[in-house]
């Protein structure tokens, strides 16, 4: 990785994969990701891997899990209506542990909504938004150093968990271009997924004592099924209520066995922080405006800034927030994040939401106006 | 069972799950024949189907297999075609999973001409979810939700492929059997995107609905309104009416699109970009 | 030319009763039982033509040609 460079976070995100060996992406074109596409289209075919565009986002989702079926890493970026097309196809790759990564550049919705602004309006659809109990991880950078950073981190949890992994940009992250030096922390080490023990029987959809099956890829020479619908750990249908019951809590519980690994969080000056604002994405680095001013002004105010949404960091929220005057929760939505904040903190500091829905980004001085309402 | 059979399925899945006298299980046995003559390394197949009782097949072939969500197979197996090119790839669909949901997914692999052979099991029905009418359900046909008769128009499954640009398709039934497997073997071997449409039958949720009582009836109306290639060109428009050509009906030598993506990657990294 | 033999069998286990066989066996080499499965009743009529096994959907028969001493 070259030092410094100028690079906006769709850009970025597309370096941060490429580093961690993605060499498949399908997408259909949408505002405000398509330069992840056109980077892609640019970059892969000089490192012999592919780019499609697709019919639409579903069939680019498709693409992307058979392309990792065959234990290729590959990976798609969209935004609003595209996520939501992609959704059921997610579903798939979640029940059938297929490794893969998906960008959503957010922005404001719902339907068409406004293409060019930016919103978190997708935080609980990146959670929730396929159907039934489900295992992902989802993941927010706030800069495009982060981005590059972050994508591939993605892209190796992703790998390793065998779970999908999403990646929450917004417009104003995507689309802003900075000075970005990359130190030794941001180099992207590659973690390949676990291939089949050698000698012993191979099944896909093994109870190993890490609770992620050894994955064979499509033409390694092992013949299995790989389906939709709930199987055992040989990789076929179930209905036996007992082995339904078993395979859907290893599968969902592996982001508690390795929740501590996947979670990430950073504090600023959050110690002895009389207010705490919680803040991810773009709006953090308002938030962290906001600390270095009211620091100036002599007022005590730190910043959690999950760059891990889902696991959400409860433990590490309700730690930080506990005895807190305030707890301030700006997003770019009508209330989403601060559900899961309430139920982290539990009673433990008062909090209050600021939301912005007009597709601007929420100002230092909008959160500072709040603090100083409630101080 | 012969040995083919016991060659090509997973014995421990059988008997299937199909209805008596289904389509679904004899197109089963035509389509491991043709494998067995295409020679082709087992560990090198790879068969994608869609959800549909057709979809279900994918769980009887020792291959390796992908059973995706409805409509989807053929994106599906465009990223595995593209990622592992070595890979032999057939999609098993059926007429609503290919056409209705699916059908943007199959016009787009008709023009991209991707090196796979798509198997579209066409019962007229949606077998699965019990009878309801599907895009090549024809007129005043009854369906669960046609209960006074179907009003929709129906696709022609195999000419919206050549018009969408598909090199090879061809039209086969579940009771020619052996053509089946011919046609399915010629398929594949053809370089670019194959059709093979397969006039099956559906007796419980079709037959049954529309005076085509058993599996029987049903095979016997296939027999009479198949006609063959060379015999459909000595016959009149009137004579052709309600009947259906099998056979190959086209066929195209154009480029194929794994092997052009091969060679824009071979160009690229040589540092030509194309623009001179 | 002597006439070949051939030997037919179903599995009755995994017979569907679906009755394909024995409306398209050329010679109704095929009837059936009690239960509509299939039986073998005039194996000596067999032309080997394979009709049997290629149609039926379960893959209940197969048909062998009986070597002559
Ligand atoms: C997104 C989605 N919509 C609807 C269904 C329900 N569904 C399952 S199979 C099917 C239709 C099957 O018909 P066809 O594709 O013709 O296959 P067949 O069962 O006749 O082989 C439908 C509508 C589904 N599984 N997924
Ligand atoms: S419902 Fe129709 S298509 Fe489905 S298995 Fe039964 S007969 Fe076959
Ligand atoms: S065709 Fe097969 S399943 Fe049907 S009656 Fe004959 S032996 Fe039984
Ligand atoms: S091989 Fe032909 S003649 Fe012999 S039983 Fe089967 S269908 Fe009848
Ligand atoms: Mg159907």
């Amino acid at each position: 990785m070259a030092n410094a460079k100028l690079l906006q976070g769709n850009e970025a995100c597309v370096f941060g994969a490429l580093a961690a060996g993605v060499r498949f992406f399908a997408g259909y074109p949408i505002t405000p990701s398509t330069e992840i596409a056109n980077i892609f289209a640019r970059e892969l075919p000089k490192l012999g891997g592919k780019f499609m565009q697709m019919e639409d986002e579903i069939a680019s989702m498709g693409a992307v899990i058979g392309a990792s079926c065959t234990g290729v890493k590959a990976i798609t970026a969209t935004s609003g209506p595209g996520f939501s097309l992609k959704q059921e196809n997610i579903g798939f790759a979640a029940e059938a542990e297929i490794p893969c990564v998906i960008i959503d550049v957010m922005r404001y919705g719902p339907s068409t909504g406004l293409p060019t602004k930016s919103s978190q309006g997708d935080f609980m659809q990146a959670r929730w938004g396929t159907h039934g109990d489900h295992a992902i991880i989802v993941i927010a950078p706030y800069t495009a150093r982060e981005a590059y950073r972050e994508t591939g981190r993605a892209v190796n949890m992703s790998e390793r968990y065998r779970i999908p992994v999403i990646i929450l940009m917004d417009e104003i992250l995507g689309h802003l271009r900075e000075r970005v030096e990359f130190k030794e922390e941001d180099v992207v080490t590659v973690v390949d997924r676990k291939g089949p023990a050698p000698g012993v029987p191979y099944l896909p959809f093994e109870d190993t004592d890490d609770l992620i099956p050894p994955f064979a890829g499509f033409g390694d020479g092992y013949r299995y099924h790989i389906t939709g619908l709930i199987h055992d750990k040989t990789g076929f249908p179930t209905n036996d209520p007992e082995t339904i019951n078993q395979v859907m809590r290893r599968m969902n519980g592996k982001l508690d066995r390795y929740r501590d690994e996947i979670v990430k969080v950073k504090y600023v000056d959050v110690d002895d922080a009389d207010i705490l604002i919680i803040a991810f994405g773009s709006v953090a680095r308002a938030a962290e405006e906001v600390v270095r001013s009211m620091k100036k002004a002599g007022k005590r105010v730190g910043l959690l800034r999950p760059v891990t949404l889902w696991p959400f960091p409860d433990k590490e929220i309700r730690k930080a927030a506990s005895g807190k005057k305030a707890v301030i929760v700006p997003e770019m939505n009508l209330g989403q994040m601060v559900r899961e904040v309430e139920r982290a903190v539990a009673g433990e500091a008062p909090i209050y939401p600021l939301n912005k829905i007009d597709g601007e980004l929420i100002t230092p001085h909008e959160i500072s106006d709040l603090i100083k309402e409630i101080l | 069972m012969d040995a083919t059979h016991k060659k090509y399925l997973r014995m421990n899945k059988l008997p299937h799950i199909w209805c008596p006298g289904c389509g679904d299980g004899t197109i089963m046995g035509s389509f491991i024949r043709a494998i067995d003559r295409l020679g082709y390394d087992k560990d090198d197949v790879a068969a994608v189907s869609g959800i549909g009782c057709s979809g279900r097949i994918t769980g009887y072939l020792d291959f390796n297999t992908l059973h995706t969500t409805h409509g989807r197979a053929l994106a599906f197996a465009t990223g595995v075609k593209m990622a592992k090119p070595r890979l032999k790839v057939f999609v098993f669909m059926g007429d609503g999973d290919a056409t209705a949901i699916g059908g943007n997914h199959l016009i787009h692999s008709c023009r991209r001409n991707i090196d796979i052979t798509a198997i579209i099991f066409n019962n007229n029905i949606y077998g699965m979810t019990g009878g309801q009418y599907s895009p090549t359900t024809p007129r005043d046909k009854y369906a669960t939700t046609a209960p006074y008769g179907t009003t929709d128009p129906h696709f022609d499954i195999a000419k919206l492929c050549i018009g969408a640009g598909a090199s090879y398709v061809a039209r086969g039934t579940s009771y020619h059997a052996k053509m089946l497997t011919d046609l399915i073997v010629a398929g594949a071997e053809h370089k670019g995107f194959s059709v093979i449409e397969i006039i099956t039958h559906c007796p419980v949720n079709f037959g049954r609905r529309n005076e085509l009582e058993t599996p029987v009836d049903m095979l016997l109306w296939q027999k009479d309104h198949a006609v063959r290639m060379a015999k459909a060109e000595k016959m009149t428009a009137d004579e052709l009416a309600d009947r259906f050509i099998i056979g190959e009906l086209h066929k195209a030598d154009i480029p194929e699109y794994v092997e052009e993506y091969d060679r824009l990657i071979e160009r690229v990294q040589r540092g030509d970009t194309g623009r001179g | 030319m002597a006439k070949k033999n051939f030997g037919i069998t179903v599995d009755r286990k995994i017979c569907k009763s679906c009755g394909i066989c024995v409306a398209f066996c050329p010679v109704s080499v095929f009837t059936t039982d009690h239960d509509d499965k299939a039986v073998v009743t005039y194996p000596e009529k067999c032309t080997g033509c394979r009709q049997c096994e290629l149609l039926c959907p379960d893959y209940c028969i197969d048909v062998e040609e009986i070597a002559h001493g």
